[in-house]
């Protein structure tokens, strides 16, 4: 099975002086479900920015979707962004542009045409059930509804991997259902890769998954 | 309603700065239309005790125009009136020889003084009378006029630069969070900054088409036009092709150099 992603003694901080994640060895395979847990402050969210060049390396390898993110050109890190799908915790939506214009956004970036961007979004409308919402700014709509959206973003133009930090944290019970059966349907039904950092792995997930937890800056397989 | 008030914070600013561009414009042009027409009144005076031909006068300095022969008739019939026909033919020759010299234009005080120098070189030339004191105060206030409109000019173009400068730090925090939030999902800075060029370059349509009204009004307004009549100045106020391209061509400049400085300092935020 094609690795997606491949970390080589991978080590991550922000300051010189210390170390957030040390030495990490890992490797993801194409089409997997992964959960990333640890208690708060142990670099989960951390990992999960380097994964799309956000945090560079302190030290080791760290290749994804075939691009390594040691000295990553501006130019690849934008090719390597345009294949995956980011959902944050606060969502990071567009306020001054409207719902449909927030979900276009991926698809106009990687150019596709104005026929296919409309009918992708109209479809991804109805999935987040936002359609009647479809004209409104995100600041009209409530915390779920916006995470909602910007799932929906993410899943817009078929992306090889998706990273979620923590999409359901701070959701009422029917979005955070909303959210993994996305997750969970793009897994299964477009082979996508998933991975999720979050504190609790939810109980009615029905698929198989990788699960990594992060503790003292290690990162450790559960099985 | 916030949008329109960010738009015309900047509008504003372009609008003052074009404005003072602009007035600057029109004083430099009646200035130079005052010199001319002082350059028509301005003449300077030459004694010589022979003789000079025209032409010769012409290889002296290349800011001589014209030259007039000053006759001698009135000095003459003033002196005495008793003098036969043949005597005062024979004082004509022996008196020396006044011309008027009328120049291309309008001097400065270096340019006369240089002509004089010129001037005396020639071995007939006896004296030279170019009025300098009169001269050099005019030109003078002139000048000193033209300076401080100048300086007016680069003082509001100035401060409004540092109003575009806070305005600067407010567009950036604006166009920070939807550049980042565009750069994760892998946007070139083109497309990231094209929303920011595309309101800059609207910007300084509209800040364009404001001045040319206010000009068009101005230099159509029967006040002004009177007010120019009155000093006998006929200028250009405003140009509606030539005045507006460089005008449009300040505006969107400066709202290019604003839109690259924010797109240059934006620094991405996860």
């Amino acid at each position: 099975m094609d690795k997606v992603i491949v970390a080589k003694d991978v080590s991550l901080s922000y300051k010189a002086d210390e170390t957030i994640i040390n030495q990490a060895n890992f490797s993801i395979n194409s089409g997997s479900f992964v959960f990333i847990t640890g208690a708060s402050g142990s670099g989960k969210s951390t990992l999960l920015k380097s994964l799309f060049g956000a945090i560079k390396l302190k030290q080791g390898s760290l290749v994804v979707g075939g691009v390594e993110l040691g000295n990553v050109s501006r130019s690849k890190l934008n090719f390597l962004r345009r294949h995956i799908g980011i959902v944050f915790q606060d969502y990071k939506l567009i306020k001054e542009w409207t719902i449909e214009k927030n979900i276009m956004m991926p698809l106009i970036i990687n150019g596709y045409e104005k026929s296919v961007t409309l009918n992708q979004v109209e479809s991804l409308l109805k999935h987040v059930r936002l359609k009647h919402q479809a004209g409104k700014y995100p600041l009209e709509l409530s915390g779920g509804e916006q995470q909602r959206v910007a799932m929906a973003r993410a899943l817009s133009h078929n992306p090889i991997l998706i990273l979620a930090d923590e999409p359901t944290g701070n959701l009422d019970e029917y979005s955070s259902e909303l959210i993994w059966n996305l997750l969970e349907g793009a897994n299964t039904q477009l082979g996508t890769t998933v991975i999720v950092v979050t504190h609790h792995i939810p109980a009615s997930l029905s698929i198989d998954y990788k699960h990594f937890h992060i503790e003292y800056g290690s990162i450790n397989e559960i099985s | 309603m916030k949008s329109v008030k960010n738009h015309l914070s900047l509008i504003v600013a372009l609008v003052s700065i074009l404005f003072s561009i602009q007035v600057f414009v029109i004083v430099d042009r009646s200035i130079d239309a005052y010199k001319e027409k002082l350059s028509k009144n301005y003449s300077i005076v030459v004694v010589s005790q022979k003789r000079i031909k025209n032409s010769d006068f012409l290889l002296i300095d290349k800011l001589i125009d014209e030259i007039e022969i000053l006759s001698p008739d009135n000095v003459i019939r003033r002196l005495n009136s008793d003098l036969n026909r043949a005597n005062m033919e024979l004082l004509k020759l022996s008196l020396p020889k006044f011309y008027k010299l009328k120049l291309k234009k309008y001097p400065t005080p270096q340019e006369i003084k240089k002509l004089r120098a010129n001037l005396l070189q020639n071995r007939y030339i006896s004296k030279v009378e170019d009025f300098s004191n009169s001269h050099d105060t005019i030109y003078k206030l002139l000048v000193l006029f033209k300076n401080v409109v100048l300086v007016f000019a680069v003082v509001v173009s100035i401060v409004t630069m540092l109003l575009i400068l806070k305005e600067l730090r407010i567009w950036q925090f604006k166009h920070n969070e939807r550049m980042s939030i565009m750069g994760l999902f892998g946007a070139p800075t083109w497309l990231r900054s094209a929303v920011l060029f595309r309101l800059s370059l609207v910007d300084a349509i509209i800040s364009s088409a404001i001045i040319f009204v206010i000009f068009a009004y101005i230099s159509s307004s029967s006040w002004v036009l009177k007010e120019f009549n009155n000093i006998n100045i006929n200028i250009v106020i405003f140009d509606p092709t030539g005045d507006f391209i460089k005008l449009f061509g300040i505006s969107v400049a400066l709202s290019i150099i604003l839109a690259s400085m924010i797109v240059l300092g934006h620094k991405e935020e996860v």
